[in-house]
């Protein structure tokens, strides 16, 4: 028997890849009939509330025996099944005639409707509801509830979706990686892959030809699933699997290269209590400390006082290493009552970020104040910068008056086409660049990031963006000064190569992206990069830039 | 009858693991007591009541309540509300 191979694709979590057998878990229970009911209303009752009972036991009794996080989310799911409003509804139904199964199923589905409606975080705790309701009906119907396979040889489990019961009592040792042909991103069944770093692929919907004991490749970091892979496909991906798994085992130290290049991983940080999550993730420092929720909900700015304390709360954390930190950035994401406009048509497009700072000047001279008493004070390396910088006079204007407050490391983003393309005169001023990617794409595609009608927009691999970052890597080899990236692309593996490739020498991220980021930099050379790079540059769209980049990993 | 109103911390709102907390602690208090957020009710001790209300971080509730150690028992589940549970 020949099979071709097949290849069907779905959003990939993680960087894994596994050659495994699939186990399906079950679909759902089919949904049951709306014939009324045979039984007396006080039978029907009985059925449906031992039901409810002894599935509450049952979740409470996994969670027991699971512990830890998963202990909580099934006790949730316990206060689901006994819950009191539910049973009210389930009574009147059975007194309407209905039949305890399909009273537990309809009044579950009015509940996960509401949820749905609510959409987002929400419609995904819908999912736990519908399950809850599966082993419900199925002990009414004396069937065993759809669950996970059991298998006592490692498997890749292939499901619709999965629920929290069902990835509670999941044995990590024998699940090589998830994929589910429904779910987003967001998805459960994504959010616990991440924590378990399982390599899963989610919202695969072709994924339903797969069938128990079928052998696939399960490739997270293209988003891609092989069928009945070939021979060779196969001995190629598990000598990849194991390249890519030592990468990642490896990588705690700082950024290198494959050949020793060494480029800075930093972690954007929000506040004193997210610097912890930095500092456990190996990170060499910070690349982006926002300083707006200082100011958010106030009517006036903070004292200067009150700011030392939480900069030097930050700026304990990581003595010996850098923390570069970005003056107030209000915008149109984001407004001050203070200091931005109302009003203005186009906020983004108005006086947001340092134009905002320069028409308050006292704001920004009461934050530098701040920011050096705490640096006076602490054992890190403190730079500053400036957001949303358009030209060379303001660059001028802000790193003069940093000056005056003696702050030694001054620098400026890059977030403007304007300032990209004249990031050369920039550099003789800044001491620094650091490159915002998500309002560098807002700007130079022309598109709001915050308006989900042109989200498809909002891709930094377009290469319209990518040769902007070149002119400033460029001029930042020119003047022998450090680009940094800040924005969401760091954090994608592949690209961050391709970044390193046009010129940039740090890159700061969210503290979960760095032992991925980390793993994949460590697998290239810097020559290899700026080829990655050259072949990115040369292509039409973000799409066939994506394609072009993962075309070198293949080979 | 005695009411106490509460601004929600916890990061995600009363969702999941906050709102299976709180609603656990509803049930123990062994009271009958009224969750209302914007004029919309729910019982208290019903996750699902909870959950639909949508109860973002930020979100100004109001519990009410009768009977014995009530003041005690809602002083003590405005706190619970008024951490933030997804920083621990």
């Amino acid at each position: 028997m020949t099979n071709k191979e097949i290849i069907v694709t779905g959003i990939g979590v993680g960087r894994g890849l596994v050659v495994g057998d699939v186990l399906r878990m079950p679909d759902p229970l089919p949904e049951p009939t709306k014939t009324g009911s045979t039984k007396t209303t006080e039978e029907e009752l009985v059925r449906a509330s031992s039901a409810l009972d002894q599935t509450a036991m049952d979740l409470r009794a996994r969670g027991v025996q699971a512990g830890g996080m998963a202990k909580d989310v099934l006790d949730a799911l316990a206060l689901m099944a006994d819950d009191p409003m539910l049973l009210a509804d389930v009574k009147e139904r059975i007194n309407r005639g209905s039949t305890a199964e399909r009273a537990v199923f309809d009044a579950f589905a009015g509940f996960a409707a509401v949820l749905e409606t609510a959409g987002g975080y929400m419609a995904e705790r819908a999912g736990d509801l519908a399950d809850v309701a599966n082993r419900v009906i199925a002990r009414i119907m004396g069937i065993s509830a759809p669950g996970v396979p059991q298998s006592e040889t490692p498997f890749i489990l292939v499901a619709r979706d999965l629920a929290p019961a069902d990835t509670a009592l999941l044995d990590f040792d024998i699940v090589r990686a998830l994929v589910t042909t429904h779910g987003g991103p967001t998805s459960h069944t994504a959010i616990l892959a991440r924590e378990k770093g399982l390599p899963a692929i989610v919202g695969a919907t072709l994924a339903n030809v797969l069938v128990d004991g079928d052998i696939v490749i399960v490739d997270a970091g293209k988003g891609e699933i092989v069928l009945h892979p070939t021979a060779d496909h196969v001995a190629d991906a598990l000598v990849e699997a194991q390249s890519r798994q030592a990468a990642r085992d490896g990588a705690t130290g700082p950024g290198r290269m494959a050949d020793g290049h060494e480029v800075q991983l930093l972690a954007n940080v929000g506040s004193s209590s997210s610097a912890g999550a930095a500092v456990d993730a190996h990170a060499e420092g910070v690349g982006l400390f926002r300083t707006e929720f200082l100011f958010l909900d106030n009517d006036t700015a903070p004292t200067v006082e009150a700011q030392r304390a939480e900069y030097a709360a930050v700026f304990d954390k990581f003595p010996g290493q850098k923390v570069v930190v970005r003056v107030l950035d209000a915008g149109a994401d984001k407004p001050l009552s203070f200091l931005t406009d109302e009003g203005e048509e186009n906020p983004a497009l108005g006086r947001r970020g340092i134009r905002a700072l320069f028409a308050h000047e006292e704001i920004l001279r009461a934050q530098l104040t701040a920011i050096a008493q705490a640096d006076e004070a602490s054992l890190a390396e403190v730079w500053v910068m400036a957001p949303m910088i358009a030209t060379v006079e303001e660059t001028e204007a802000f790193v003069g008056i940093c000056r005056e407050f003696g702050i030694n490391k001054a620098g400026v983003m890059i977030e403007v086409p304007s300032s990209a393309l004249l990031a050369n005169h920039i550099l003789e001023i800044a001491d620094f660049v650091s490159i915002g990617t998500n309002d560098l794409t807002q700007y130079t595609l022309a598109a709001d990031r915050l308006l989900g009608t042109v989200a498809n927009l909002q891709d930094a691999w377009n290469p319209a963006v990518l040769r902007l970052i070149r002119e400033v890597g460029l001029a930042g080899k020119m003047t022998k000064k450090p680009v940094g990236i800040c924005g969401e692309a760091a954090a994608d593996p592949l690209l961050a190569v391709v970044l390193i490739g046009l010129g940039v020498t740090s890159l700061s991220m969210s503290p979960t992206a760095l032992a991925d980021v980390r793993a994949e930099i460590s697998r290239f050379t810097l020559s290899e990069a700026r080829e990655l790079a050259e072949r990115v540059l040369s292509t039409r769209n973000a799409a066939d830039a994506r394609i072009a980049a993962s075309a070198v990993l293949t080979q | 009858m005695a009411s106490r109103t509460a601004t929600i911390a916890s990061g995600h709102g009363l969702h999941a693991r906050p709102a299976a907390m709180f609603v656990q602690a509803v049930n123990d208090s062994g009271l009958s007591i009224t969750i209302e957020k914007d004029g919309r009710e729910a019982p208290a001790g019903s996750i699902l009541g909870v959950i639909s209300l949508a109860i973002n971080q930020g979100d100004t509730v109001t519990l009410t309540a009768d009977g014995e150690n009530v003041d005690s028992i809602l002083d003590s589940l405005v706190v619970f509300l008024e951490t933030d549970h997804d920083a621990e």
